[in-house]
């Protein structure tokens, strides 16, 4: 990526290093957005409909951690995929796979978080009607996700803008290696501290408004589907 | 599809609900066959809700004990029950009652037949691929009849399900209603409509502050009322 450019000249002229930059920082948060949705979807519905001793205290700490701080997790998932780490000999450290693992686990909590306040009021208004149409746990979950649909995108999102916009986990579990593990915030970071402020702010305005793209495709999306289911 | 195991008769057992010091149902004793429509009869707050609950099995009193064909197990094998306002899945007409069928054990296969033997009946045909959401009122309720009758139950257990709809949806409900009781399905519904409880009931259940203060058959119960309640009732005297 040439530093004479502009982040703007950078598209235009089709800059194949910037490409590849976008393309991993969006491989990177949508697979750790997907990872988190398939885990912290139905743990949500779980949490929200069954009653245990220590639920309400589970239920503070997965809202707390919603604001777990980026470079926590990532120092821990550092530590666990270190070479003298537990993991260390799947040698995942510094590699686009670490970034997704680090990632996932900052984006479960809200992803979960969001799925349990979704389905809990569901089930206020669904509870009497599945009961009296004999459905059993497992059918709750998956009945009311279904037909939480629509609020739960937004609960994805959230932890979509959330894995797009961090710097601190993929900085220090992905290492910013160019050509590598270099995504939109660590090269924006890196811009920054190089004093290439316009390059920089330009990375940021293309990070924006890929953002806006994805949460504009998954409004129309959901409300062509509204359109349809009601 | 199921065991031959039967809910019927319904028993209460000195069945009692208590809410702190009030009682909204009041040692309950009685017992529900087979046959022409019961129909639970009292003015609003007399206990006909949480007595509908009770017998599907939604809520557990806190005294007494209620048994369906001498079993305990609240699990509704052969039940269903209408809301008031029943809830709607988000989804079509049709997937509606498929859910109802999935629910209630009907093979897969046949399944789309079936539902659309059940739309007829209750005159939505036409309308099975609209989101149930966007349907009216009457239509909420024919469609969540067509659910509910989808478990092919032998009780069926109604709370004022046309409490909110006009004339016309009211009397498409009854008729729904009286023809699943001729089949055979034991229709157990709330109403304070008495215009309502002369088109339908075979036997009147008369509730008023949680007790139960008359059972008998709706000729006798409205020619020949035991209780100055029921009789005051019957008039259309206010009844507190």
């Amino acid at each position: 990526m040439p530093d004479s450019m502009s982040a703007w000249q950078l598209v235009a002229s089709g800059d194949a290093t910037l490409f590849a930059i976008v393309r991993l920082s969006l491989a990177v948060s949508l697979s750790a957005v997907a990872i988190a949705g398939v885990i912290g979807l139905p743990l949500g519905a779980i949490l929200a409909l069954t009653r245990f001793p220590g639920r309400t205290a589970l239920v503070v700490v997965l809202n707390g951690f919603m604001g777990l701080p980026p470079v926590v997790v990532g120092l821990t998932v550092y530590l666990l995929l270190s070479r003298s780490g537990p993991l260390g000999e799947l040698g995942l450290l510094f590699t686009p796979t670490a970034m997704i693992i680090a990632q996932s686990l900052l984006v479960l909590p809200i992803v979960a978080a969001l799925t349990r306040q979704t389905i809990e009021d569901l089930w206020s208004e669904y509870g009497d009607e599945l009961t009296a149409m004999g459905v059993g746990p497992s059918g709750r979950v998956a009945t009311l996700l279904w037909d939480g649909r629509f609020s739960l995108i937004t609960a994805m999102l959230a932890g979509f803008g959330r894995a797009a916009a961090e710097v601190g986990t993929v900085m220090i579990v992905g290492g910013n290696i160019e050509g590598f593990t270099r995504t939109m915030t660590t090269a924006i970071a890196l811009e920054t501290s190089k004093g290439n402020l316009p390059l920089a702010m330009g990375l940021g305005l293309i990070l924006i408004s890929l953002i806006l793209v994805i949460n504009a495709a998954a409004w129309g999306v959901r409300a062509w589907s509204e359109q349809r289911a009601g | 599809m199921r065991a031959s195991l039967s809910d019927l008769p319904l028993v209460f057992d000195r069945v009692s609900q208590r809410a702190g010091a009030t009682a909204i149902l009041d040692r309950i004793s009685l017992a529900i066959g087979p046959g022409a429509p019961t129909l639970v009869v009292g003015p609003n707050g007399s206990g006909k809700t949480t007595f509908l609950r009770i017998s599907m099995g939604l809520t557990k009193p806190s005294e007494g004990m209620v048994s369906w064909g001498g079993r305990t197990e609240t699990r509704p094998m052969r039940r269903a029950f209408l809301f008031q306002e029943p809830v709607m899945l988000r989804r079509s007409a049709a997937a509606n009652i498929a859910y109802g069928l999935a629910q209630a054990g009907y093979p897969r296969k046949g399944r789309a037949a079936r539902v659309e033997e059940l739309l007829d009946r209750v005159g939505l045909l036409e309308l099975a691929g609209r989101p149930a959401r966007r349907l009216s009122g009457g239509e909420q309720q024919r469609l969540a009849l067509a659910r509910a009758l989808a478990r092919d139950p032998e009780v069926l257990l109604l709370d004022e399900p046309t409490a909110s709809l006009d004339p016309a949806a009211t009397r498409y409900v009854e008729e729904i209603v009286l023809m699943a009781a001729r089949s055979g399905t034991k229709i157990v519904m709330a109403s304070h409509d008495l215009g309502q409880v002369r088109r339908l009931a075979g036997d009147v259940l008369f509730m008023v502050r949680g007790r139960l203060i008359e059972q008998a058959s709706a000729d006798d119960f409205f020619e020949h009322p035991t209780t100055p309640e029921a009789a005051a009732f019957i008039r259309g005297d206010l009844v507190l």
